[in-house]
C-alpha cells in the first residue's frame, strides 16, 4: 500500500473528526471526537517517523488533558447548562467573518509558492528521541528552559489557587 | 517478499500466542483469586466444576454469556457499549512492547519474541496505561447513574494522580539504562544485574502505582461496594460486566510482566549460560519466556495477597499518598539515582538513599508529629 494513500485516509479522518468536534450537540461527544482527532494527529507523527512526538502527544493530550476535560464536563448537569441559541444576525455575522478569513487564507496560499522539502537532503532519523533530545538540549536550550519555568509558574499558581485559605470556610 | 512473508507470519503467530496466554492467564486468575481468598479465610473455595473446581472459569463464562444483556433506558447506548470494549482494547494493547524472550531461530529465520521493538517502548506502555481510564470514564458516565458517575470520576482522578509518580519512577530507570526501549532495558539487566538491586525505592513506588492504576485493593475506590454499590459498573450486566472484570485481570498480568521487565531482569534467569550450553539456544530462550511469565504470575499472586490483607484506603488518604507521599519520594529517588550514576556506585548510593529516607522519616516523626498519650 502506498504511503500517500494512508496519508490521504488519515487526513480525511482527521478533518472529519475535527469537524464533528464542532458539530456534535453533546459536549461529551465533542470531547471524544477531539480525543480521536489527537489519535489521528499522532498517526501523522508516525508517518513522519517521529515516534517520540507520537507517544508524548498521546500521553499528554489524549491521556491527561482530555481526561480532565471529560472530568469537568461530566460534573456539569448538561440539561440545565444548555447555552442559549444565537440570534440569526449573530449567525450571519459569524459566517461572513469566517468565510472572509477562509478567502484570505486561500489567496495567501495561492499567491506564495511554498518550498517543498528536498527529498535527497531528508534525514529520516530526525524525529527519533535521541536526536530530538540533542537538538533540544543544545540548540534550543534557553527556550526549552524558559518553557519549563513557565510551566513551573503555572503549577505554583494552580496550587496557590487550590489551597484552602485560613479562617472560615466559604464553600 | 518471501522473507517478509515469513517474518510477518512469525510475528502474527507470536502475537496470537501472547494473546491466548494473556486471555488464559486472565481467565484462570479469577479461579486462583477465589482459591487464594478461600485459603486466606480458611475456606475451601470453588470445588464443584471439575476436579478441584478447575473448570470454574468456563462455568463463569457460560453464565456471563447466558445472562440478559441489559441496557438502561436513559443511558447513552453507543457509549454504554463502547466503555467495556475500550477497557479490553487498552488492556490488551500494552503487551505489544513487552519483550517476552530473546531472539529465537526457527528454520534459519531469526525473530524477536516481542510484538514491536520501538525505541520508545516504555513510553508506549505509559501512554496506553493513561488511556486505560477512558473505558471506565465513558462507561460510568453513559450508565446515567449517580453511583456509576462517582465511580468513573474517582477512577479518572486516581489514575491521573498516580501516573505522575509512576512516570518519575520510570525516569530513574531511564537514567541508568539510557534508552527508552524495553528490549535495551532488559538487555542491560542480563546476568543477574537486575534493576531491583539498583532501584529498590523506585520499585516500591512503581508497585504502589501499579496497584492504583489497576484499580486493585487497597486502591479500588472506583468500585468501592460500601459507598458506591458497584462503582462504575453498577448498571452493567452479562458479558459487558465480564469484559470490565476481565480487563482488570489482564491489566494485573500485563503490569506484572512490565514490572518483571523493568525491575526483575525480564527474561533473564540464573544459569542462562549453563542451559544454553546443555540444551541449546532455542530451549534457553523458551525457558526465558517461561521465566518472564512466571515472574508476572508471581506479581499477580502479590496483587491477590494484598487484596485479602489490606483494607481499602479512604479517598483523601489515597490522594494524600499519591500527591504528597509518592511524588516527592519519586523525585528524591531521581536525585539519588543521579548521584549514583555520577559516582558510579549505584548499589551503594541506592541503599544509602533508602537509609537516608528512613532516617529522615524517623527524625521527622520524633520532632514534629504529636504523639497521643495512651
Amino acid at each position: 500500500m502506498e504511503v500517500s494513500n494512508i496519508w490521504y485516509f488519515l487526513s480525511g479522518l482527521t478533518l472529519l473528526s475535527a469537524l464533528m468536534v464542532v458539530l456534535a450537540k453533546n459536549p461529551i461527544h465533542s470531547v471524544l471526537y477531539l480525543v480521536f482527532t489527537f489519535f489521528c494527529i499522532s498517526g501523522h507523527y508516525v508517518l513522519l517517523n517521529a515516534q517520540f512526538l507520537m507517544a508524548v502527544n498521546i500521553i499528554v493530550y489524549a491521556g491527561a488533558i482530555m481526561v480532565l476535560f471529560l472530568f469537568v464536563i461530566m460534573m456539569f448537569d448538561l440539561r440545565k447548562n444548555q447555552p442559549e441559541s444565537k440570534s440569526n444576525l449573530t449567525k450571519l455575522a459569524g459566517s461572513v467573518v469566517a468565510g472572509s478569513l477562509l478567502v484570505v487564507l486561500i489567496a495567501l496560499v495561492r499567491q506564495n509558492n511554498f518550498q517543498t522539502p528536498q527529498a535527497d537532503g531528508f534525514v529520516s532519523q530526525t524525529g527519533m528521541v535521541e536526536n530530538l533530545g540533542k537538538v533540544l538540549y543544545s540548540e534550543y536550550l534557553l527556550p526549552f528552559e524558559l518553557v519549563s519555568i513557565l510551566f513551573f509558574v503555572a503549577m505554583v499558581g494552580a496550587v496557590l489557587l487550590g489551597k484552602r485559605e485560613a479562617g472560615e470556610r466559604n464553600f | 517478499m518471501n522473507l517478509l512473508d515469513s517474518v510477518f507470519i512469525a510475528k502474527a503467530s507470536f502475537i496470537g500466542v501472547i494473546f491466548l496466554i494473556t486471555l488464559g492467564v486472565a481467565a484462570y486468575s479469577t479461579y486462583f483469586e477465589r482459591k487464594i481468598a478461600a485459603f486466606m479465610q480458611d475456606r475451601i473455595g470453588p470445588d464443584r466444576a471439575g476436579p478441584f473446581g478447575i473448570l470454574q472459569p468456563l462455568a463463569d463464562a457460560v453464565k456471563m454469556f447466558m445472562k440478559e444483556d441489559f441496557i438502561p433506558a436513559n443511558s447513552n447506548k453507543w457509549l454504554f457499549i463502547m466503555g467495556p470494549c475500550l477497557s479490553m482494547l487498552t488492556a490488551l494493547m500494552t503487551s505489544a512492547v513487552v519483550p517476552f524472550g530473546d531472539t529465537l531461530t526457527l528454520g534459519g529465520v531469526t525473530f524477536d519474541l516481542q510484538g514491536i521493538d520501538v525505541n520508545i517502548g516504555i513510553l508506549w506502555v505509559f501512554g496506553i496505561v493513561s488511556l486505560g481510564v477512558y473505558g471506565i470514564l465513558i462507561g460510568g458516565w453513559a450508565s446515567n447513574n449517580k453511583y456509576s458517575l462517582l465511580g468513573a470520576i474517582r477512577a479518572a482522578s486516581q489514575n491521573i494522580s498516580y501516573e505522575l509518580a509512576m512516570g518519575l519512577s520510570i525516569i530513574a530507570i531511564l537514567m541508568m539504562t539510557g534508552s527508552l526501549s524495553t528490549k535495551a532495558i532488559v538487555e542491560a539487566q542480563q546476568n543477574g544485574h537486575w534493576n531491583i538491586l539498583y532501584q529498590p525505592m523506585g520499585f516500591i513506588i512503581f508497585l504502589i502505582c501499579a496497584f492504583a492504576e489497576c484499580n486493585r485493593t487497597p486502591f479500588d475506590l472506583p468500585e468501592c461496594e460500601t459507598e458506591l454499590i458497584g462503582g462504575y459498573h453498577t448498571e452493567y450486566s452479562s458479558m459487558k460486566l465480564g469484559f470490565y472484570l476481565f480487563a482488570e485481570y489482564i491489566n494485573m498480568f500485563i503490569s506484572g510482566a512490565v514490572m518483571a521487565t523493568l525491575y526483575f531482569g525480564g527474561y533473564d534467569y540464573p544459569g542462562v549460560d549453563f542451559v544454553t550450553a546443555q540444551l541449546g539456544a532455542t530451549a534457553a530462550t523458551l525457558i526465558g519466556m517461561g521465566a518472564l511469565i512466571g515472574k508476572a504470575l508471581a506479581f499477580v499472586f502479590i496483587f491477590m495477597w494484598v487484596r485479602w490483607t489490606l483494607p481499602r484506603f479512604r479517598y483523601d488518604q489515597l490522594m494524600g499518598l499519591g500527591w504528597s507521599g509518592l511524588i516527592p519520594l519519586a523525585m528524591f529517588n531521581v536525585v539519588v539515582t543521579g548521584l549514583g550514576v555520577l559516582l558510579n556506585q549505584q548499589i551503594l548510593v541506592g541503599i544509602g538513599g533508602v537509609v537516608v529516607f528512613i532516617a529522615g522519616i524517623v527524625v521527622y516523626d520524633q520532632l514534629f508529629v504529636k504523639k497521643k498519650l495512651a
